[in-house]
C-alpha cells in the first residue's frame, strides 16, 4: 500500500491530468469562438504544474532523491528541473504555434489536448524508477506525437510522415521493450535500482545483458534520433505542420535526455563500458551525417532536422563520459538546445502566413530590410545553434567539450569541434541570407505582440544566459 | 581616477554605445554616426589615462578588475594589462575612431548598423587584449568574428561573400583546436587564469601539442604563411573600414596571443620548434614579398604586404630561442620581443594609413586597379603627400615607425644566426620594391586619363584620418622611446620565464 502523502509528491502529474481531461470536455462543449480560451487554459495548466513543482520544493535546497508508489516513480532533483524546463519549453510552443495554427484552421483543442498529453508522458519518463513506467511515459508521449504529425489529416506531407513515424516509432519502442525484457531476464526485476544491483560487477560475458543493452541503446538512439537510427528524423520534422515540428523538436529533447540517464546510469551504470563505445560511435556518425547533410538542404526545416542530429551527437558527448560532470554538461546541452530549437522554430513560424510556409531558406533573404530586429533575433539564435560565443550554446559545447576532455577522449573532443566548424557553415549561410542577400518580397513582417515578444525574449536569452551562464551551469550541477 | 574600472569601461562603453546606435535607427543616419563618433571618441579618451598611470617598472598585470564569473566552474572575469597589451590597447581605441570617422564617406546604405558593428568589434578587440581568464579571452576572440563577418558581407565588394565565408571558416577552424587546448590546461591546471597556466608544469609531448593547436589559432589570426590565403581575399572585399581594423588591429591579436598563450604557456615547445616558426616567418618575408610586388590591385598589394610584415613580428618572437641557443647575451632576444612588438603598433598604423588612402582613390573612382590610376599627384597634391610618406614608412624608411620595429627584429637576427639577418633584411629591398613602385605607377606621372583628371583633393574628414596616422607614424618612428620603455618591465620578464624549462 502507498501512503497518501505520496500523492502529494506528483501533485504536479496529478495536475496536469485533471486540467487536460478539463479541457478536453471544454472543448467538446464550447463554441468555435471559444478556442482561445482552450489557449489560455493550456497555458494556465503550464503555470499550475510549474507553481505545483515549485511547492514541493524546499525553497533553496535541493531534493533528497525519494521514491514513490512501491518503486515506480522517484522524484529527485533532476527531474523537478527537467519538468520546470519542460513547462517553459511548452509555453513556448503554445504561444508561438497560436496564430499558425488560426490561419491554417488547426486551431483546436486536439492540438493542445495532445501537447499536454505528450507532456505528461515526459513528466511519467523523466519521473520514472522502474522500466515499466518509463516505457509507459514514452509511449503517451509517443502516441500523442503520431497523431499530431497527422494533425493535418488532408495534408499529403504530413499523412506520409506520420505513417512513416508511426511504423519506424514502433519498431524502436518495440526494440526498447525487448532490450527490456531481456535485462529483466538478466537481473530479474524491472526496478531500475534493483538492475543496478544485480548488474554491479557483471562481465561482458554475460550474453543475455549485453544483448539487452545492444536493444536498449538502439532504442534510446532511435528516441534522439542519432544516426544511424536518425531516418525519420528529416522527414518528420519537414512533413508535420510547422508548429508540431516544434513541439516535436524541443521539448522530448529534454524527456530523452531523462530516459538516457534513468536506463544508462540509473539502471544501467554498471556496464558504462559497453555502453560508453556504443555511445561514441552513434555520436561520432551523428556529428558527421548531421554536419554535413545539413550543408545540403534547401529547406530549413529539413537543416533544422540534421542541425537536430548533430546536436544530438554532442549531447552524447556528454552522456558516454559517464561522470556526473558528463551529465551536468549534457542536461545543460539539452535544455540550452530545447529552447534554441523553439525559437529557430518560432522564426519559421512568424515568417510563415495563411497560404505561404516560411520552409525554404530563400524565404530568409534579406530579413534584415524586412525586420532588422527579427533577423537580429534569428543570427543570435543561429549563433548560439553554432556555439559561437559569447551565446550560450557556446558553453553547452564548451561543457561536452570539457567532460569529454576529463574522460581522457580528447581526440573525440577535437573531432566534435572540427565538425562544429563544419556546421557552422549551414549557420552561417542563414545569417548570409538575411543580411547580405536583397529581398524577394518588400512587404513589411508584421509580428502579433504574443508572438513577437516571447520570440525576442527567447532570443535575447541566448545572449544573456551566454554572457552569465553561471546560474543555468549551478542548476544542472545541483542536479547531479 | 585610478580606482575607476578603467578596461571595463573601455571594453564596455563601446558596445553599449552600439546599442544605442543601432536604437538610433536607420531613418536617422546623422545621428548614429554622431554617437558612433561620441562613443569612440570617449572611449579613446578614457584610454589614455592608462598610459599616464602604467607603472612603467613592473611587469605586475596593472588595473586589475576580478570578480566571478562562472562560480561552479571558477572562471573568473579577469581583466588587466602589462607592458605588452597596452600599446596594442591603444591603437585599438585610436584606430576606432579613425574607422569610425569613415562612417560619413562612402557608406550610405544601413549606416547605423555599419557604425554599430564597429563600436561592438572595438569593445571586443579591447577585451582580447585584457583579458587574464582563458575562457574570457576565447568568448572575446571568438565574438569578433561575428561582427567582421557582417562588415565584410554586407558592406564589403562583388565577392564578398566568398571573403567573409572564408575570412570566418579559417578563423574558427583555427581557434576550435585552441578551445580544446585551453579546456586541456584548463583541467590540468584547475585554473583558467592565464597567469597560472603559464606555471602549470608539462611534458614536451604535451607542450608539442598544446603548442601546434595554438599555433593553428595564431597563426591563421596573424596570418603566417601558408595559412594566409584568406587575408588578400578578405581585404580586397571588405569596405574600407574593415580593412583597417582587420589589417591594424585584427591580424596583431596573432602576435599578441603568440606572446600571451604560445610562449610562455609552452617554451619547451616554442623551443624546439622554433625552426619551424623562423623558417615560415623567412618564407613570408622573402617570398610574400616577391608576392606583393606583382600584385595589380592596390588592396591585395597592401595585404600581402601585411602578410610580409607580420613575418617580422613571428621572427622577432621566436628568434629569442636560436639566440639562447647561442649562449652568448640575451640582449638580443629582448630586442627581437620589443622590435615584434614596436612593428605590430607601428604596422598599425601604416597599414591603416595606406588602406585608408586606397579607400579616399576608390570613393573616387570606384577602381582598386593600379592600371587605372596614374598621376595622382597632378590634381591631389595633399593626398600625394601623404600616400608617398606611407609608402616610405611601409618601406621602413628611417625616421618612420616601420624602420624602428624592423631594425630591432633584424638586429636581433644577426644575434642568431647571420643569414637570418640576410633574409631578414630581404625586405628593405623588397619592401621598397613593391612600395615605392606602387607610388611611381599610381602618384607620379602623367595624368593616366580622364577619371584621374578629374579627381578633386582630399577633404577635412581625410585630411584629419591621414593627418592623425602621420603624425604617429613619424612620432613614433622619430621617438620610439615611449613606446618601448612601457614594454621594457613585461618583455624582462617574459624572458626569463621562457628560458626556464618547465617540464
Amino acid at each position: 500500500m502507498f501512503e497518501l502523502s505520496e500523492l502529494n509528491a506528483l501533485l504536479p502529474e496529478i495536475l496536469v491530468l485533471t486540467l487536460t481531461c478539463v479541457i478536453l470536455l471544454v472543448d467538446l462543449y464550447g463554441s468555435e469562438q471559444r478556442r482561445g480560451l482552450i489557449h489560455l487554459l493550456s497555458i494556465a495548466t503550464l503555470v499550475f504544474a510549474a507553481i505545483a513543482t515549485l511547492r514541493i520544493h524546499e525553497p533553496g535546497q535541493t531534493v533528497e532523491s525519494e521514491i514513490l508508489l512501491n518503486g515506480t516513480l522517484v522524484r529527485d532533483q533532476m527531474g523537478d528541473v527537467l519538468k520546470l524546463f519542460v513547462y517553459l519549453v511548452m509555453g513556448l510552443v503554445f504561444v508561438y504555434s497560436k496564430g499558425y495554427l488560426r490561419d491554417r484552421n488547426l486551431f483546436k483543442g486536439e492540438f493542445f489536448v495532445l501537447c499536454l498529453f505528450g507532456m505528461l508522458g515526459m513528466m511519467v519518463m523523466i519521473s520514472a524508477a522502474n522500466m515499466l513506467t518509463l516505457y509507459l511515459g514514452l509511449e503517451l508521449l509517443a502516441l500523442s506525437t503520431y497523431a499530431l504529425v497527422a494533425l493535418d489529416r488532408d495534408n499529403r506531407l504530413a499523412s506520409e510522415s506520420a505513417m512513416k513515424y508511426f511504423v519506424l516509432g514502433a519498431l524502436a519502442s518495440g526494440m526498447l521493450l525487448y532490450g527490456m525484457s531481456m535485462i529483466y531476464g538478466a537481473t530479474g526485476s524491472l526496478d531500475l535500482s534493483e538492475i543496478a544491483e544485480g548488474v554491479r560487477g557483471a562481465s561482458g560475458d554475460n550474453l543475455v545483458l549485453a544483448f539487452g543493452l545492444t536493444f536498449i541503446v538502439v532504442g534510446l538512439a532511435f528516441k534522439f534520433g542519432a544516426v544511424p537510427f536518425h531516418m525519420w528524423v528529416p522527414d518528420v520534422y519537414h512533413g508535420s505542420p510547422t508548429a508540431v515540428t516544434l513541439f516535436i523538436g524541443s521539448a522530448p529533447k529534454l524527456a530523452a535526455f531523462a530516459l538516457a540517464i534513468r536506463l544508462l546510469d540509473d539502471g544501467l551504470g554498471g556496464l558504462h563500458g559497453f555502453w560508453q563505445s556504443m555511445l561514441i560511435l552513434l555520436a561520432v556518425a551523428s556529428l558527421a551525417i548531421g554536419n554535413i547533410v545539413a550543408i545540403a538542404q534547401t529547406n530549413i526545416k529539413r537543416m533544422l532536422a540534421y542541425s537536430t542530429i548533430s546536436h544530438v551527437g554532442f549531447i552524447f558527448l556528454g552522456l558516454l563520459a559517464g561522470t556526473q560532470e558528463g551529465y551536468e554538461a549534457a542536461m545543460f546541452y539539452a535544455i540550452v538546445y530545447a529552447m534554441m530549437a523553439a525559437g529557430a522554430f518560432g522564426v519559421v513560424i512568424l515568417l510563415s502566413r495563411a497560404g505561404f510556409e516560411a520552409e525554404d531558406l530563400d524565404d530568409y533573404r534579406g530579413l534584415n530590410q524586412r525586420s532588422p530586429w527579427f533577423a537580429f533575433v534569428m543570427l543570435m539564435l543561429m549563433a548560439s545553434l553554432a556555439g559561437f560565443p559569447p551565446f550560450v550554446g557556446f558553453f553547452a559545447k564548451l561543457q561536452v567539450v570539457k567532460a569529454a576532455v576529463n574522460a581522457d577522449l580528447v581526440w573525440l573532443a577535437v573531432l566534435s569541434v572540427v565538425f562544429a566548424v563544419i556546421g557552422a557553415f549551414y549557420y552561417l549561410r542563414v545569417i548570409k541570407l538575411m543580411y547580405m542577400d536583397e529581398p524577394t518580397t518588400d512587404e513589411p513582417l508584421r509580428a502579433p505582440v504574443d508572438l513577437g515578444t516571447v520570440l525576442s525574449a527567447n532570443g535575447l536569452a541566448q545572449l544573456i544566459l551566454g554572457m552569465f551562464p553561471g546560474p543555468l551551469i549551478a542548476i544542472c550541477a545541483a542536479a547531479f | 581616477m585610478s580606482d575607476w574600472p578603467l578596461l571595463s569601461l573601455i571594453v564596455w562603453l563601446p558596445i553599449a554605445g552600439g546599442a544605442a546606435v543601432l536604437l538610433a535607427g536607420e531613418r536617422r543616419a546623422n545621428l548614429a554616426r554622431w554617437i558612433g563618433l561620441l562613443t569612440a571618441l570617449v572611449t579613446f579618451v578614457l584610454s589614455l589615462p592608462l598610459y599616464q598611470l602604467f607603472d612603467r617598472e613592473t611587469a605586475q598585470m596593472q588595473f586589475e578588475e576580478l570578480s566571478p564569473w562562472v562560480a561552479t566552474f571558477n572562471l573568473n572575469y579577469h581583466l588587466g594589462i602589462d607592458g605588452i597589451s597596452l600599446p596594442l590597447i591603444l591603437l585599438t581605441t585610436f584606430i576606432s575612431v579613425l574607422v569610425v570617422l569613415g562612417a560619413w564617406g562612402p557608406i550610405k546604405q544601413k549606416v547605423a548598423q555599419y557604425v554599430a558593428a564597429f563600436l561592438i568589434l572595438e569593445g571586443l578587440m579591447v577585451g582580447v587584449f585584457c583579458a587574464l581568464d582563458a575562457f574570457l579571452f576565447y568568448v572575446f576572440f571568438e565574438a569578433m568574428l561575428i561582427p567582421m563577418f557582417l562588415i565584410i558581407g554586407v558592406w564589403g565588394g562583388p565577392n564578398r561573400v566568398y571573403a567573409t565565408i572564408k575570412f570566418f571558416l579559417y578563423t574558427f577552424l583555427g581557434s576550435v583546436f585552441m578551445l580544446v587546448a585551453l579546456v586541456y590546461l584548463y583541467l590540468k591546471a584547475d585554473s583558467a587564469a592565464i597567469l597560472t597556466l603559464h606555471d602549470v608544469s608539462l611534458s614536451l609531448t604535451e607542450q608539442v601539442w598544446i603548442f601546434l593547436a595554438f599555433l593553428l589559432a595564431f597563426a591563421v589570426k596573424i596570418p603566417m604563411f601558408p595559412v594566409h590565403t584568406w587575408l588578400p581575399d578578405a581585404h580586397v572585399e571588405a569596405p574600407t573600414g574593415g580593412s583597417v581594423i582587420l589589417a591594424a588591429i585584427m591580424l596583431k591579436i596573432g602576435g599578441y596571443g603568440f606572446l600571451r598563450f604560445s610562449l610562455p604557456i609552452t617554451p619547451d615547445a616554442s623551443s624546439t620548434l622554433d625552426w619551424l616558426l623562423i623558417t615560415l616567418s623567412l618564407i613570408a618575408v622573402v617570398y610574400i614579398g616577391f608576392v606583393a610586388l606583382v600584385q595589380q590591385d592596390m588592396k591585395k598589394l597592401i595585404a600581402y604586404s601585411s602578410i610580409s610584415h607580420m613575418g617580422f613580428v613571428t621572427l622577432g618572437l621566436f628568434i629569442a630561442f636560436a639566440i639562447f641557443a647561442r649562449a652568448e647575451a640575451n640582449a638580443g632576444a629582448a630586442m627581437g620581443f620589443e622590435g615584434a612588438v614596436v612593428q605590430m603598433v607601428s604596422h598599425g598604423f601604416i597599414s591603416a594609413a595606406l588602406f585608408f588612402c586606397v579607400g579616399v582613390m576608390y570613393d573616387r573612382i570606384h577602381s582598386r586597379q593600379i592600371a587605372d590610376y596614374g598621376g595622382v599627384v597632378n590634381t591631389m597634391p595633399w593626398f600625394a603627400t601623404f600616400m608617398v610618406l606611407f609608402a616610405m614608412a611601409n618601406s621602413g624608411l628611417p625616421g618612420t615607425s616601420g624602420f624602428v620595429g624592423e631594425f630591432m627584429v633584424i638586429l636581433a637576427s644577426f644575434q642568431a644566426n647571420f643569414w637570418f639577418a640576410f633574409l631578414a633584411g630581404m625586405t628593405l629591398i623588397l619592401g621598397a620594391a613593391y612600395s615605392l613602385w606602387l607610388v611611381k605607377r599610381v602618384i607620379f606621372g602623367d595624368v593616366g586619363n580622364e577619371k584621374v583628371a578629374g579627381l578633386s583633393d582630399i577633404n577635412a574628414r581625410e585630411a584629419i584620418t591621414l593627418g592623425a596616422l602621420a603624425v604617429a607614424v613619424l612620432g613614433v618612428g622619430i621617438w620610439p622611446d615611449p613606446l618601448v620603455d612601457i614594454m621594457h618591465a613585461s618583455v624582462e620578464n617574459l624572458l626569463t620565464h621562457i628560458a626556464q624549462p618547465k617540464i
